[in-house]
């Protein structure tokens, strides 16, 4: 064993030692990142959303080079990208249908998230990052879809900033600084632009402090169990492999639809250039929002509306002291359990309601659902967390395995 | 003033621990909040209608053209405006609503000219989230009272274009206009 060391050794270690950038990658995400060796693969999504940000971006900066945002000519100049700028279809797909593909990752996440109680002590403050990142998302992504300047870009952005307008006084004052006129036109577009190029970085930035939240108190897993270090295994090669695979596989369902049918998630009224004197006969949003939009209106007052749906995202940052079970995993958590898969049910109605008229059936449903939704986390969170009897915990993950008889 | 005087005596003393630097430090602290603040107000003001965007605020059209029971829709400072050449039938309809029935009640009196009873001016934003509503066209569905309807969220307006159903709040907004002749209107 030689204890020369190498050139590139040297030099590696020369500049670590004045901006130790490869430790702390390597601490963050690499061998020195403890993991716990039983993560499933719902545990795949928060790397598959950090993948789809940067997609976003790439993707993005360079459509930013051949768009133009002005009420005249947005239209045209998305059309251009399709059909004249090199690849520009292939571009704009992978970004427009990564919108997509980034919010049923980060749903999942959440999802996952939900059910192994993730969000319960010590993890709050990464939860509510989490919740940043989800409202943060949601902004980029509405500010995004007015770009191309269609007919459901303009009716999007009219309906969206009109939110505002429910804020007693000051509402109208509100959306009018918004707008930067007296409706959505070029002043709101240029704006619209400048923020969508922000706002994704200020996404990264909290995605930097969610893993930082993350590493303070580590992983949780599906047992949702404190671990002992014979219970963790390096990040890497174990999960940077585990994610790569996680990764191909998602590829190749966004790829499916970017390729064989890059519109199935779109409006085609969008195709049809924003016009200020005609509101398309359905207004609805992308399916990610369908069903907050389903909340806001099965309320038939505009303030309560408005609140609902707001309330229905902001209900998430007390969720960890609205669930009184001071067991994690709904695995061992049998009422809850099924009550989560109720609500994840719940929600997939609710977005069904947002892209039907809101009338007859679609409006009863959308009010019941509403109903439950709130039900779930204000009323049974609770209630179950003090009534329900959980299953006995393992004493840590290896221990069944190994000592089976005990 | 005699409140203050004991203070000054304990400031020199230092007996409550506050020092002149102190009182510098908080001061230069407090003015360079201020001044920050008070540098966020171009920042927040510049995303307001800008000067060129005000100035487009007037839009004139001649009425003349406008049959019975027929509308036109133009754009006054980017929102569509509505004028509707109401029939007898409609106008009494409008009149003859008790007040008791209305979400936001107003008189058809008070929402047109005197004079030009038959000439509707509306804003054609609806009051909910800001759609246009349906119902300029014979054809387009009116709803329920004979105006307007907004696809959207189902609001429903009647002959006066004030709410009657619907998750609206509030009556369609009668922007400002004068008759400059009898057959055209400014609005703004």
């Amino acid at each position: 064993m030689s204890t020369e060391k190498s050139t590139a050794r040297k030099i590696f270690e020369w500049h670590e030692q004045r901006l130790p950038i490869v430790s702390f990658i390597d601490h963050a995400v690499g061998s020195q990142y403890p993991a716990p060796r039983n993560l499933n693969y719902f545990w795949n999504f928060g790397s598959l959303a950090g993948f789809m940000l940067v997609t976003m971006i790439l993707t993005g900066v360079f459509l930013a080079m051949n768009y133009t945002p002005h009420e005249s000519m947005a239209f045209d100049s998305v059309e251009r990208i399709m059909r004249d700028v090199n690849y520009g279809w292939l571009i704009r797909y992978m970004h427009f249908n990564g919108a997509s593909f980034f919010f049923i990752a980060v749903y999942i996440h959440i999802f996952r998230g939900l059910y192994y109680g993730s969000y319960k002590a010590p993890r709050e403050v990464l939860w509510w990052i989490g919740i940043l990142i989800l409202l943060a998302m949601m902004a980029t992504a509405f500010l995004g879809y007015v770009l191309p300047w269609g007919q459901m870009s303009f009716s999007g952005a009219t309906v969206i900033t009109n939110l505002f307008s429910a804020i007693p006084v000051v509402g109208n004052t509100i959306v009018t600084l918004l707008w930067g006129g007296f409706a959505v036109a070029n002043p709101t577009l240029n704006r619209f632009f400048s923020l969508h190029y922000l706002l994704p970085f200020v996404i990264v930035g909290l995605v930097f402090l969610h893993i930082w939240a993350l590493h303070i108190p580590g992983s949780n897993n599906p047992l949702g169990i404190e671990l002992t270090a014979k219970d963790k295994i390096p990040f890497h090669p174990y999960y940077t492999v585990k994610d790569a695979f996680g990764v191909g596989v998602f590829l190749l369902f966004y790829f499916g639809i970017v390729f064989y049918a890059p519109n199935l998630l779109g409006d085609v009224t969008n195709y049809m250039k924003a016009n200020p004197l005609t509101t398309p006969p359905n207004v609805v949003p992308e399916w990610y929002f369908l069903p907050y939009y389903a909340i806001l209106r099965s309320i038939p007052n505009k303030l309560l509306g408005v609140i609902a749906m707001f309330g229905s995202l902001l209900i998430l940052f007390v969720v960890p002291w609205l669930d009184t079970s001071r067991i994690r995993s709904a695995v061992f958590r049998p009422v809850y359990k099924a009550f989560f898969w109720v609500f994840v049910v719940d929600c997939l109605v609710l977005g069904y309601c947002g892209s039907q008229h809101p009338e007859g059936l679609p409006l009863i449903l959308s009010r019941v659902g509403t109903a439950w939704y709130f039900l779930h986390f204000l009323i049974l969170m609770p209630v179950i967390g003090w009534l329900e009897t959980p299953k006995p915990l393992p004493a840590s993950i290896s221990e069944p395995v190994l000592n089976p008889a005990e | 003033m005699a409140n203050t005087a004991p203070a000054h005596t304990a400031h020199a003393d230092g007996a409550d621990g506050e020092t002149r630097r102190d009182f510098l430090l908080n001061t230069t602290v407090a003015a360079g909040a201020v001044g920050g603040a008070l540098m966020v107000w171009p920042l927040i003001h510049s995303m307001n209608p800008a000067a060129d965007t005000l100035s487009m605020s007037t839009t004139e059209v001649n009425t003349s053209g406008i049959a019975e029971g027929m509308g036109i829709t133009f754009l006054w400072r980017g929102k569509p405006v509505f004028a509707r050449h109401r029939t007898k039938a409609e106008i009494e309809e409008a009149r003859k609503v008790p007040m008791g029935e209305l979400k936001d009640p107003q008189k058809d009196e008070a929402r047109v000219q005197k004079g030009h009873e038959e000439l509707l001016v509306l804003v054609g934003v609806c009051t909910h989230l800001g759609c246009v509503p349906l119902g300029q066209k014979v054809t387009e569905p009116r709803g329920e009272f004979g105006g307007y309807f907004c696809p959207c969220h189902g609001s429903m307006y009647d002959t006066s274009g004030r709410i009657r159903k619907g998750p609206a709040p509030t009556n369609l907004e009668v922007p400002p206009y004068t008759f400059l002749s009898d057959t055209t209107v400014r609005v703004g």
